[in-house]
């Protein structure tokens, strides 16, 4: 983002990169109708996984409203989000920006022990005791491998859905192929 | 990772629900949990498995029942996998794909 004043530096994360395999892990995973415990290896791949904002602040909102308005529901990956926000909130988030009609669904771990695993936790100034995942973006093959990683190093910050469309539809068609 | 043969659709801190776990744990069975909203408006998928919008609710792909309210429930896997039952958890297992 060019705001045209200093945003909070995050300091480089440490996240997997290209060609290295990204951890597994196992969390509820929520739609417009249930959760229920799902493993990230268990998702059929490509997988594009997206770290963002926990549900309620406006980052949330652009990211989704974004992707859905982008058809990055109808580009041949399995499309994830992660927040610390509870089931609840998830279905909160999906009812109000009507994902229901997408086939996104949401990891919940309000422990944030997925983006510790991932290299890229966020402190939040302010709210002492809550840590949630930078903004970052992973677009997986069937074995986690990852084609394309990126994580936030300034605060806030957003994805670049341009970059992310391109890795995913590769990792579509490296799929079929 | 093999899926259980048992779902289970429940609600947070219903007791009617923990009451089907207690009886699922006893008899040792695996059960996939998926967990709806208190608004019995929004529990759509428990409507289209079982015809009502309570929970719990149970589908057994081990004997193709889909079976509501927890007194009928427990009382099925009482007489599916409980020591007289019709089905041994091992059986069920071996015949579960």
């Amino acid at each position: 983002m060019d705001l045209g004043f200093e945003v909070v530096d995050m300091g480089e994360p440490d996240h997997p990169t290209e060609g290295e395999q990204a951890p597994d892990f196992t969390r509820p995973v929520v739609d417009d109708e249930y959760w229920e415990d799902v493993a990230l290896s268990e998702l059929d791949g490509p997988v594009c996984l997206v770290f963002y904002s926990m549900d309620g602040a406006f980052p949330g909102t652009y990211v989704w409203s974004e992707m859905r308005d982008r058809g990055f529901d109808d580009l041949g990956a399995t499309v994830v989000g992660l927040s610390i926000s509870t089931p609840y909130a998830h279905k909160r988030l999906i009812e109000d920006n009507n994902l229901g009609e997408t086939d996104f669904r949401f990891f919940s771990d309000p422990a944030n022990a997925v983006a510790e695993a991932y290299g890229i936790t966020n402190d939040l100034d302010g709210m002492t005791g809550i840590t949630e995942p930078r903004p970052a973006t992973f677009v997986l093959d069937d074995d986690r491998t990852v084609r394309y990683a990126w994580a936030a190093s300034e605060w806030p910050d957003l994805p670049d859905y341009d970059d992310l469309e391109t890795a995913v539809l590769e990792a579509v068609e490296a799929t079929d192929g | 990772m093999s899926e259980p043969a048992i779902t289970l659709y429940r609600l947070q801190a219903c007791p009617f629900c923990e009451r089907v776990v207690r009886t699922l744990d006893e008899y040792g069975l695996a059960y996939r949990s998926r967990f709806v909203e208190p608004l019995h408006s929004k529990r759509d998928a428990v409507k289209r498995e079982s015809g009502v919008r309570t929970v719990p609710v149970i589908v057994d792909d081990n004997t193709g029942v889909t079976m509501a309210e927890s007194a009928n429930i427990v009382s099925y896997l009482e007489e599916t996998y409980g020591e007289n039952g019709r089905l041994t958890v091992e059986t069920a297992a071996a015949g579960g794909s």
